[in-house]
C-alpha cells in the first residue's frame, strides 16, 4: 500500500470515541467574537461599523492584501464593539463583536440541502468566487485557497492532492464530513479542477478509514478524472509534502511549494467549503471541527459558527472533565496547547483535545544514548539529534547547512525519541533564528542592489 | 482551572532508555541459558559477579564522584555487566571480573560524563583491558559440558587458532580437528560464556529486529563483509572454503560482536549508510586481525577501532534528505 518514503512514526490513533458520531450543529452564541486573522497572511481590514446591523454572509473585514482573505458574519445582529479578545494562547487579538438577534441571512444564499453539481462559471469566476468567500485551507495551516489556484507564471498545475488523510491521532471531523457530504466534497473537487484547467484529481484517504475510501471510490466513480488512492496508516502523512509522495511518487524539493511538481493540495473540508461558496454563495462562516479526549462524556462532530465561544461546543459535549491536565487546539501531534477555554471558534479549528492530567505531563528527559531513532523517523531527512545540539550551541550556521528551515514540525523526533529529549523545542527554536538570519541576508543583499 | 501548556507534540511512543535496554538483556537469555548448560555454576556466578560490579560501581561513582542522581534504574550498568561477562571465559577468577567491571563502567563510561557520552563500548574496553592484563587467564577457556559443578579450566585448542595456522601454512589438514559446523553453530565449543551458541544469539538478534530495537544495517554488513572476504582467503588458501567460511561465522565473538556489541547504540553511527560502512569496517578489520595479527580472535579490536571512526561517519555521512535532487 502507498505512502511516503521517508520516516514517519504509528501513533495510536485514538478516534474511536468520536468516529462516526453525526456532525451536530452547535446553537448560536448569544455574542459572537470574531478575530481579524483567522489566515496566514495580512490581517483583515474591517468595513462595518460600531452600531451596524449585519446579515450572516454579509463581509464584515475585507482581506488586507492578495494574500489574505476576507472575513464574514457567521451570525445576524448589531456590531457593539472593534475590539481585543484573548485567543487560545492567552494572547490579545482584534476581533468584532456582534451581539445576535435572530439568524437572517443573505437572500443570495442558497441554504436548501439540494445538491447542485451543474457549475456554468469561467475558471476565473470559480477562483474570484473561492476569494470572495474568505476560503482558506482548513487543513490547519489556513493559507489563502485561491492563492494555490493561480499558479505563478511558468509553473502549471497537473493534479490536484485530496487531502483525506486525516493523520492527526484523535480528530475525525474530515472522515466524517466525508461521510456524510461525500458528494459536495466531490463537487467542489470538479471545481477546483476546472479552476485550474486539470483532468486528474486524486484523493488520498488512510486506511485506518476504510468506510470513507469505499464511500468516495464508489461517488469517485462517477467523476472524471478523481480517484481514491487507500494509503498506508503513517504520521504525518497529512503534512502537504508527504501526501505528494505518498499519492503521486514526486517529492517537492526543498524550500519549493507543491506547484514545483505540478500539483496542488486542498484538504476534504476545504473542498466542502469551496462547494458551498461557488454553487450556494454561502461564504466560510462555520466549519466541522472534533471536540474529544479519553474522558470527554459526549466526544462528537460539531459543526460551530465562527465567532463561538468554545465553552458552548464544550458544554454541548458535556462540559470539561474533571481529570483535564491540557486542552489542545487540533490534534496532538502539532496542535497548540490552550490557556483560554472561552477563545471564539475560527477557522483554524480542527479540534479541540481534552487530556488526561496522566497524559498531559512531559516525562523528564535523559541523556541521548544515540539510538538513532529520531533520524529514522523524521519524515524530511533530517538529523534532529543534531540539530538540536547545534540549537542548543547557538551554531545556526550549521543548522542552516543541515537543512534546518525544511523542518515540518511535525513531531515525529520527540515523539519517537526514547531519552524524552525535548528535540524539536529546541528545533524551532534554531529554525526561527536561523529563518530570521535568511530573512536578514535577502534584505541586505536587495539593498545592495 | 489551570491547564497545562507545552509546546507540540502531545503524544509519545511510550518508548525509553529502560525498555531498549531490557529488551537487549532479554535478548541475551537464550545464550546465557546455552552458557549455563555448557558451562555449568561458572557462568552464572561470572556473569552475577560481572553484573553486580557493574552497578554497583556505576552507583559509587555517580553518587560520591558525580555527586548526581543515580541512573542505574535505566538497566544500561545492567547490560553492560552482561555484555561484559559475555566476553569472559566462565572460570575467570573473580577479582579479575571485578576489575574488568571497574574498567568498564569507570574507565570507559563514566568518565565521559555517563551513558550517551561515552566513544567506545564500554564492555569492550573493560574486556580488552583484561585480555592485555591478564592474557593466560583471559585464553584459558573451560571445555564445555563437563558436568554443572565442573569449573576446571582445561584449555583447548581453539578453532580460530587453527584456523589461523591454516591460512599461514596454507594446510588444510590443520582444519581436520575443527569442531562440526553443527557443534560451532549450537554452542558445544570452547570460548567466552557468551559467545559460545551462534544460534541462541541469533534468536536474540532476531528478537531485537522484531521488536526495532536495533536495525539490520550493522550486523548484515558486518557478517556479509567476513563471509566474502573469508571466503576469499579460504580459496585463495586452498583451503574448504564452506568449512572455513561456516567455522569463521560462529566461532568467536563474531555472533556477540555483530548483533550485541558493534549495535551499540552510543558508540555506532546515526544513519543507516554510516551504519553499513561502520559494518563493512568491522568486517574487514577482523578478518585481518583474525588472518594476519597477534591475537587469534579480532572482534573487540575491531569494533573498538571503528568506535573511533563513528563520528567522523556522522559528521559526513547525511541521511537522504526529503526531495533531494540527483547531481
Amino acid at each position: 500500500m502507498n505512502t511516503f518514503k521517508i520516516g514517519g512514526v504509528h501513533p495510536h490513533d485514538n478516534k474511536e470515541y468520536s468516529a462516526h458520531k453525526q456532525i451536530t450543529a452547535v446553537p448560536l452564541p448569544k455574542q459572537a467574537i470574531i478575530p481579524l486573522v483567522q489566515h496566514i497572511g495580512a490581517p483583515a481590514k474591517p468595513v462595518v461599523e460600531k452600531g451596524q446591523k449585519v446579515l450572516v454572509g454579509q463581509v464584515l473585514a475585507e482581506a488586507g492584501g492578495f494574500v489574505s482573505a476576507p472575513i464574514h458574519s457567521p451570525v445576524s445582529g448589531t456590531v457593539t464593539k472593534i475590539d481585543t479578545a484573548l485567543d487560545a494562547q492567552g494572547m490579545k487579538m482584534q476581533c468584532i463583536f456582534i451581539d445576535v438577534e435572530g439568524d437572517e441571512w443573505l437572500p443570495e444564499i442558497d441554504r436548501t440541502d439540494t445538491l447542485n453539481a451543474v457549475c456554468k462559471l469561467e475558471p476565473k469566476e470559480i477562483i474570484a468566487k473561492i476569494q470572495a468567500a474568505g476560503i482558506v485551507g482548513l487543513g490547519g495551516a489556513c493559507f489563502p485557497t485561491h492563492v494555490k489556484l493561480m499558479p505563478p507564471p511558468g509553473k502549471t498545475a497537473e493534479v490536484l492532492v485530496v487531502n483525506g488523510v486525516e493523520c492527526e491521532p484523535y480528530l475525525t471531523c474530515d472522515h466524517q464530513l466525508m461521510l456524510e457530504r461525500g458528494e459536495q466534497i466531490m463537487v467542489g473537487i470538479d471545481l477546483v479542477m476546472k479552476a485550474l484547467g486539470i483532468q486528474k484529481a486524486i484523493i488520498g484517504i488512510e486506511k485506518n478509514k476504510p468506510d470513507a475510501i469505499q464511500h468516495m471510490t464508489e461517488l469517485a466513480n462517477k467523476h472524471l478524472g478523481v480517484s481514491v488512492k487507500p494509503l498506508a496508516l503513517k504520521y504525518p502523512q497529512g503534512g502537504e509534502k508527504q501526501l505528494i509522495d505518498a499519492c503521486i511518487g514526486r517529492q517537492v524539493p526543498s524550500g519549493a511549494l507543491p506547484i514545483e511538481v505540478g500539483a496542488v493540495v486542498d484538504n476534504v473540508a476545504t473542498l466542502y467549503a469551496i462547494y458551498e461558496a461557488v454553487q450556494k454563495n454561502k461564504p466560510l462562516i462555520s466549519r466541522v471541527m472534533t471536540l474529544t479526549g479519553k474522558s470527554v462524556k459526549k466526544p462528537g462532530n460539531y459543526e460551530v459558527r465562527f465567532g463561538t465561544p468554545l465553552t458552548d461546543v464544550i458544554e454541548l459535549a458535556g462540559g470539561v472533565p474533571e481529570d483535564t491536565g491540557k486542552v489542545i487546539g487540533g490534534g496532538p501531534m502539532m496542535g497548540r496547547a490552550m490557556q483560554n477555554l472561552d477563545m471564539p471558534c475560527n477557522k483554524r479549528m480542527s479540534g479541540a483535545l481534552f487530556m488526561t492530567k496522566a497524559d498531559s505531563v512531559r516525562v523528564e528527559p535523559e541523556n541521548c544514548i544515540r539510538c538513532a531513532k529520531c533520524v529514522s523517523a523524521c519524515p524530511m531527512g533530517l538529523e534532529p539529534y543534531m540539530l538540536a545540539k547545534l540549537s542548543a550551541a547557538q551554531n545556526w550556521e550549521k543548522m542552516e547547512k543541515l537543512n534546518v528551515m525544511d523542518c515540518i514540525d511535525c513531531g515525529c523526533c520527540l515523539f519517537t525519541c526514547p531519552s524524552h529529549r525535548p528535540l524539536l523545542d529546541y528545533i524551532r527554536l534554531g529554525k526561527g533564528k536561523v529563518g530570521g538570519i535568511i530573512r536578514a541576508r535577502q534584505m541586505a543583499a536587495q539593498a545592495k542592489k | 482551572m489551570n491547564l497545562i501548556v507545552s509546546p507540540a507534540p502531545h503524544a509519545h511512543s511510550g518508548d525509553s532508555v529502560r525498555k531498549n535496554m531490557l529488551n537487549v538483556i532479554i535478548a541475551l537469555c537464550p545464550a546465557l541459558i546455552v552458557a549455563t548448560i555448557a558451562f555449568g555454576m561458572g557462568a552464572i556466578i561470572t556473569t552475577a559477579i560481572s553484573v553486580a560490579s557493574c552497578v554497583l560501581f556505576e552507583w559509587l561513582i555517580t553518587k560520591f564522584l558525580l555527586k548526581q542522581k543515580s541512573h542505574i534504574c535505566d538497566l544500561s550498568a545492567v547490560l553492560t555487566g552482561l555484555l561484559l561477562a559475555f566476553n569472559l571465559p566462565s572460570n575467570l577468577p573473580w577479582w579479575i571480573v571485578v576489575i574488568g567491571a571497574l574498567v568498564a563502567i569507570g574507565v570507559g563510561k563514566m568518565s565521559f560524563g555517563g551513558l550517551g557520552q561515552n566513544p567506545f563500548n564500554p564492555a569492550l574496553v573493560g574486556r580488552v583491558f583484561l585480555l592485555i592484563s591478564f592474557p593466560v587467564q583471559m585464553t584459558t577457556w573451560p571445555r564445555p559440558m563437563q558436568g554443572f559443578m565442573a569449573l576446571d579450566a582445561e584449555t583447548g585448542a581453539t578453532p580460530l587458532a587453527a584456523m589461523k595456522q591454516a591460512i599461514k601454512e596454507s594446510n588444510a589438514d590443520l582444519l581436520s580437528n575443527l569442531p562440526t559446523l553443527w557443534e560451532s553453530f549450537s554452542g558445544m565449543i570452547g570460548g567466552s560464556l557468551g559467545e559460545v551458541s551462534a544460534l541462541a544469539l541469533l534468536i536474540g538478534g532476531i528478537y531485537l529486529l522484531c521488536t526495532k530495537t536495533i536495525t539490520w544495517h550493522i550486523p548484515v554488513s558486518i557478517l556479509c563483509t567476513v563471509t566474502v572476504f573469508a571466503a576469499l582467503f579460504a580459496a585463495f588458501a586452498g583451503l574448504p572454503v564452506a568449512t572455513f567460511v561456516g567455522t569463521t561465522l560462529c566461532a568467536g565473538g563474531m555472533m556477540l560482536g555483530a548483533i550485541y556489541m558493534a549495535t551499540d547504540y552510543v558508540t555506532s553511527p546515526m544513519t543507516h549508510w554510516g551504519q553499513i560502512i561502520y559494518g563493512i569496517g568491522i568486517g574487514l578489520i577482523v578478518m585481518i586481525i583474525r588472518c594476519w595479527g597477534a591475537y587469534p580472535e579480532g572482534m573487540s579490536f575491531a569494533i573498538l577501532i571503528m568506535n573511533a571512526v563513528t563520528p567522523l561517519l556522522n559528521m559526513y555521512i547525511h541521511p537522504k534528505r526529503f526531495g533531494e535532487q540527483k547531481k
